[in-house]
């Protein structure tokens, strides 16, 4: 179980393998890549920063993992995410779930994106053309979190 | 002492990244600490007014109001979450 805050950029191919590490015990692997789009709320993004609370960030991840690893029979998992600035398409953040099967994996992989986008201390600030401006969490980001209950 | 932390909007609302204060007597929990900041100044009585979400977190483990506060601890004041 790896997580990691980087400012560089991912290849999701080379995190695979490397989580796979030759283990054939593995069935299936789930992953999940979070994109800067270019359109939030009918503004076009130019840039989009991200902050986070370093001392915190990777102890909020690591609780995130630890409890789908308590609810899932899964094998690994790592979690990327980026902090710094953005452009639109860029990736922001990489979720891969190892397991013996599928429903596991997949299960596991959303309640980890569900749970990091409500608890994980992030935040997105976008350049627009009209300005900067601190993205706003939305209602169903926290309603999707809420199903796991 | 304890060592507050702001993130975010809240960060370039209140001006300062983090600070450190004294104790006040009777500031033993999240909700008196915030009280305590929203009385010492106008920009903090706006940022925590009741309407704007703050979360907060004390050692680095979400917190409720009801979250004790002492001595040495580290208190950090933030906007929702945003990532992912």
């Amino acid at each position: 179980m790896e997580v990691r805050v980087q400012t560089e950029d991912f290849d999701i191919a080379a995190e695979v393998l490397k989580l796979r590490r030759g283990n054939p015990k593995i069935g299936a692997v789930a992953c999940f890549i979070g994109l800067v789009r270019d359109m939030n709320e009918n503004a076009t993004v130019a840039e989009m920063t991200l902050e986070h609370y370093p001392a915190m960030t990777e102890k909020a991840l690591r609780g995130i993992v630890e409890e789908a690893n308590q609810r899932w029979d899964i094998m690994d998992v790592l979690v990327v995410h980026r902090v710094g600035a953005l452009k639109p398409m860029d990736q922001i953040v990489l979720v891969v779930v190892a397991s013996a099967h599928r429903r596991a994996a997949f299960a596991a992989c959303e309640f980890i994106v569900d749970y990091l986008k409500t608890k994980a201390p992030f935040w997105k600030k976008e350049k627009n053309e009209k300005g900067t401006r601190w993205v706003e969490a939305r209602d169903n980001d926290d309603d999707a979190a809420q199903r796991w209950h | 002492m304890v060592n507050l932390v702001y993130f975010a909007r809240l960060r370039e609302a209140i001006g300062i990244n983090s600070e450190e204060v004294a104790l006040p007597q009777g500031v033993h929990d999240v909700a008196s600490l915030t009280q305590w900041l929203r009385r010492r100044s106008k920009v903090w009585d706006k940022e925590f007014a009741p309407g704007n979400k703050v979360r907060v977190a004390v050692n680095l483990e979400m917190a409720e109001q009801s979250t004790g506060v002492a001595d040495g601890d580290e208190v950090a004041f933030f906007p929702p979450v945003t990532g992912g």
